[in-house]
């Protein structure tokens, strides 16, 4: 049983990776500060039930995801949203010219990489369909295991393998299209390799 | 592409995600030692994940932690 006098102590080095998360789901600043207030407050009530010794980022999470869906979801009853077009794995790495053939010292791909913005990647993951966007930002922004995503989304694992892997190509798709807006990569008639 | 490095990108994510029994993850390993393509595409994956994952980061707002930091407090008096 976790000591509610404990309780600021063990959980506020989390807070910007959940309004990082709040934000990146929401979309909206205020939105995000309510959602991350209101976690905290229900996490405060419930800490007497926590387990210590379980993970307390998963366990905080679980309950800003929870709240999420509940509350902000629920307001602005959006329709049930669409699925996303598969693409093939490593479709930006490809797109860019990779595995194409051997190239010697810098590669196309790392330019590409080193360009990407900050305002291009959240507005990538912003625009994934809700369930690939928490799948993404739960695993590859937070690095939370496929149980432990499974766990905080109350879903099967394959369910988050799926999203996680999906959202990610899906991803990919739009950072390549900002990359060729801005004119960073070329227009390709496919790839050779593979 | 060889049969090789089929798996190999198959298996990806779950190689990078760490998410791979042991054994398979040595047979991948394997492939990457002795596949440079294959390397380097799986090395770009996991640049990739370290862009998205730095360039999304948020800076709390101040008036926002205090305004957490005051809300437990009252919860804390009222439980005294």
């Amino acid at each position: 049983m976790a000591d509610p006098a404990q309780f600021t102590d063990l959980t506020m080095e989390f807070m910007p990776s959940l309004y990082t998360a709040a934000l990146r789901m929401t979309r909206n600043p205020s939105d995000a500060e309510d959602l991350v207030q209101e976690t905290y407050l229900k996490a405060y009530r419930a800490f007497e039930r926590f387990q210590e010794g379980t993970n307390l980022k998963a366990w905080l999470y679980r309950i800003l995801t929870n709240t999420f869906i509940n509350t902000y979801r629920a307001k602005k009853r959006r329709p049930q949203e669409s699925d996303i077009e598969d693409v093939e794995s490593l479709y930006l790495y490809r797109n860019l010219g990779g595995l194409a053939g051997s190239r010697e010292g810098r590669s196309a791909e790392d330019e590409v990489l080193d360009h990407i913005t900050e305002s291009e990647v959240k507005e990538a993951i912003e625009a994934l369909p809700e369930q690939f966007r928490m799948a993404v930002l739960l695993g590859d922004v937070e690095g939370f295991s496929y149980k432990e995503i499974a766990e905080i989304l109350d879903v099967p694992i394959g369910t988050v393998m799926s999203r996680l892997h999906r959202g990610r190509r899906a991803l990919q798709t739009r950072l390549y299209e900002f990359g060729r807006q801005r004119g960073l990569v070329a227009e390709r008639e496919g790839t050779t390799h593979g | 592409m060889g049969e090789g490095c089929q798996e190999a990108v198959e298996l990806l994510y779950h190689y990078i995600d760490g998410e791979l029994t042991e054994e398979r993850r040595v047979l991948i390993q394997r492939h990457l030692d002795d596949c440079p393509p294959c390397l380097e595409a799986f090395d770009f994956e996991v640049e990739l994940r370290v862009v998205i994952s730095q360039r999304c980061r948020e800076r709390v707002p101040d008036k926002l932690q205090q305004r957490i930091a005051e809300a437990i407090a009252e919860l804390e008096l009222s439980s005294e």
